[in-house]
């Protein structure tokens, strides 16, 4: 099967995130990237589908953020083939705007599979991976944790997760588009000697595919940090007098006897 | 039927319309009150006319009827929704960031050529445009932003409204879809409920929960030392369960379990809008995490700044300690 996987370049939340002095758009000199934790996922699966039944992975991904890093990972894991994207300018388009040019990409591919993550959390206006399907014309289905070839050639299950830790399981015709939410198994882990090894030998393929801008739908006035109404009341000490308070406080509601 | 309108899609389980369905209710009201136009809910599939009195806080309840609507595929529901959008010309249309509607939200976005807004969590008329409040980030920072053409397609967070009791005209109207629905190449082929016999932490009164923050599998063994202490149990954020940490039944969120304990002890989880869809109904939530930032603060109770690896043995010797 011939599978495309997207990935993005997401701001880490782990680090502090800082707001430019207009207020309306995330400061992304200050941010550091990494890889959208469902596109691993995406790729993860893509790479399993290839061990189980043959055929080809490629990894495409706009030339944003720490992309080559990601890229050659991707290599490192089993990828075939990494394309780039050109992206101007310091922002990431918006959701369809990149759905666009994805596709303009994907086109030429003759892929069977796209698999995308389902949601990447600095977008606002929604998920890259159905306008992805609709510019491609393919059918979409999202929320997906688990893809298999399916019994008839030409065809894949897809588990669709619903609350409770119900799934329903799909049955897709191929060619089509999936927004994953996880793999079967946990993106592996690869070595930083393979990615070095990668980085000598493995070749972008640049695309041809240009961003536009596309009519602003959906335009951000304000960023701000939530300020609840309520937050919790901070407890402060050693590990050991922080869990003499807690143990306290549970003694106190009864809930140690 | 009124560009003012304001359309809601009602999500059904089984016999049962979604508690979600009457946050968006209570969004529809009152965005409505503000453009003057009516509430319609929209119920897709067969038997939805029975949730007609459910549904009351709308003005028109839209029942659309199918035999390819009886189970969730996303190209007829994709379908039967736009030709309801369409038909009414809404100002906007509420749907809520589930499992279904972060496939047909974004599908009728694109095939409507609409703008698309997830994660609302507050909608208001902003003179001929509206204006939404939209949490990204992970819970870490909120958006305001101007949606100008309609229909305005806006994917609510669950937890965003309180139901109403308000009551609207509460008209039924049945119908079929006007041209047969496609099946579309993506079919639904069974349920698969998890496995029995794991604990049920819907059930439990005390959680530990246990977040990306717990960093390996092996430290897993602290937190249940912690929870037999307490006399509970470990529960985790998806990306331990995504790990293969812990079973896919001590997921709480969105796509996990709904929980309700007298003590949620959040160790290492960040808080995310899809985690905290899960746990916010805890009587009591204590929340362990060395970002003082975290979202979760802004649910729990009491907090702690501290790493998680040092407070689990500390707090089960605290504990049992007072337990003699
Ligand atoms: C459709 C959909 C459905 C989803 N469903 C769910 C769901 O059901 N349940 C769910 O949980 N998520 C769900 N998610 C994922 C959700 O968006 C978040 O990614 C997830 O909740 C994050 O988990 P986390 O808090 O463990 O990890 P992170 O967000 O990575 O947070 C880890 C936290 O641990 C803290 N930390 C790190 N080390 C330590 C330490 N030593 N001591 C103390 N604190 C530490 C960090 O400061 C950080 O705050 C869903 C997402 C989507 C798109």
């Amino acid at each position: 099967m011939n599978i495309v996987v997207v990935v993005r370049q997401v701001p880490d939340l782990i680090e502090p995130l800082e707001i430019v002095p207009t207020g309306d758009a995330l400061d992304l000199d200050t941010a550091s990237f990494i890889l959208n934790e469902s596109d691993d996922h995406a790729l993860e699966q893509a790479l399993l589908l290839k061990e189980a039944g043959g055929g080809s992975v490629t990894v495409v991904a706009l030339d944003f953020g720490d992309v080559d890093n990601t890229l050659y990972t991707a290599v490192a894991k089993g990828a075939d083939r990494i394309v780039k994207i050109a992206c101007d300018g310091d922002t990431p388009p918006a959701a369809r705007d990149s759905a666009a040019v994805y596709a303009e990409a994907i086109k030429p591919l003759e892929v069977e599979l796209v698999l995308v993550g389902v949601q990447a959390h600095d977008e606002l206006d929604g998920g890259l991976s159905p306008f992805l399907a609709a510019a491609l014309e393919l059918p979409y289905v999202g929320v997906i944790r688990g893809v298999k070839a399916g019994d008839a050639s030409g065809t894949i299950t897809a588990c669709k997760e619903f609350p409770g830790a119900v799934m329903a399981r799909m049955s897709v015709k191929l060619p089509a588009v999936l927004g994953i939410l996880g793999a079967d198994q946990p993106p592996r882990y690869v070595p930083v000697s393979r990615i070095r090894g990668a980085m000598k030998t493995a070749q972008f393929e640049e695309s041809a595919a240009t961003l536009a801008a596309g009519e602003l739908l959906l335009s951000v006035s304000r960023l701000y940090p939530p300020a609840p109404a309520t937050r919790a009341e901070m407890l402060s000490g050693s590990e050991e007098e922080i869990a003499g308070r807690i143990a306290e406080i549970l003694a106190e509601k009864g809930l140690v006897k | 039927m009124s560009a003012q309108d304001v359309l809601v899609l009602a999500e059904s389980r089984g016999d049962a319309l979604a508690d979600v369905t009457f946050e968006l209710l209570a969004a529809g009201r009152e965005l409505a009150r503000a453009t003057g136009g009516e509430v319609l809910a929209v119920v897709l599939g067969p038997g939805g006319a029975a949730h007609a009195p459910a549904l009351a806080v709308a003005d028109r309840i839209i029942a659309v009827d199918d035999p390819r609507l009886a189970e969730y595929s996303p190209e007829p529901f994709a379908s039967a929704l736009r030709e309801v959008v369409e038909a009414e010309q809404p100002r906007a249309v509420l749907i809520a960031s589930t499992s279904i509607g972060w496939d047909v939200a974004p599908l009728l976005a694109a095939r409507l050529d609409a703008p698309l807004a997830t994660g609302c969590q507050e909608i208001c008329l902003d003179g001929d445009g509206l204006m939404v409040t939209a949490s990204f980030c992970g819970g870490k920072m909120l958006a305001e932003c101007r949606v100008a053409a309609s229909p305005a397609i806006l994917m609510m967070l669950p937890g965003s409204y309180r139901p109403t009791d308000e009551t609207g005209k509460g008209e039924l109207e049945q119908r079929k879809p006007a041209a047969p629905l496609e099946p579309g190449a993506i079919a639904f082929e069974q349920w698969i409920y998890p496995e029995a016999g794991d604990v049920d932490i819907t059930q439990q009164d005390v959680l530990v929960a246990v977040g990306r923050g717990i960093q390996q599998h092996d430290n897993v063994e602290l937190a249940e030392e912690l929870a037999q202490a307490l006399g509970g149990a470990v529960c985790a954020s998806r990306p331990v369960v995504d790990q293969g940490w812990l079973p896919a039944t001590r997921q709480v969120g969105k796509s996990g379990m709904i929980v309700k304990p007298k003590l949620y002890l959040a160790l290492g989880v960040s808080g995310a809008p899809e985690h905290q869809e899960g746990m916010k109904g805890a009587e009591l939530i204590i929340a362990v995490n060395t970002d003082p930032k975290a979202p979760i603060f802004d649910v729990a109770h009491y907090g702690a700044e501290v790493d998680m690896l040092d407070l689990m043995p500390a707090l089960s010797e605290a504990i049992a300690a007072r337990k003699g």
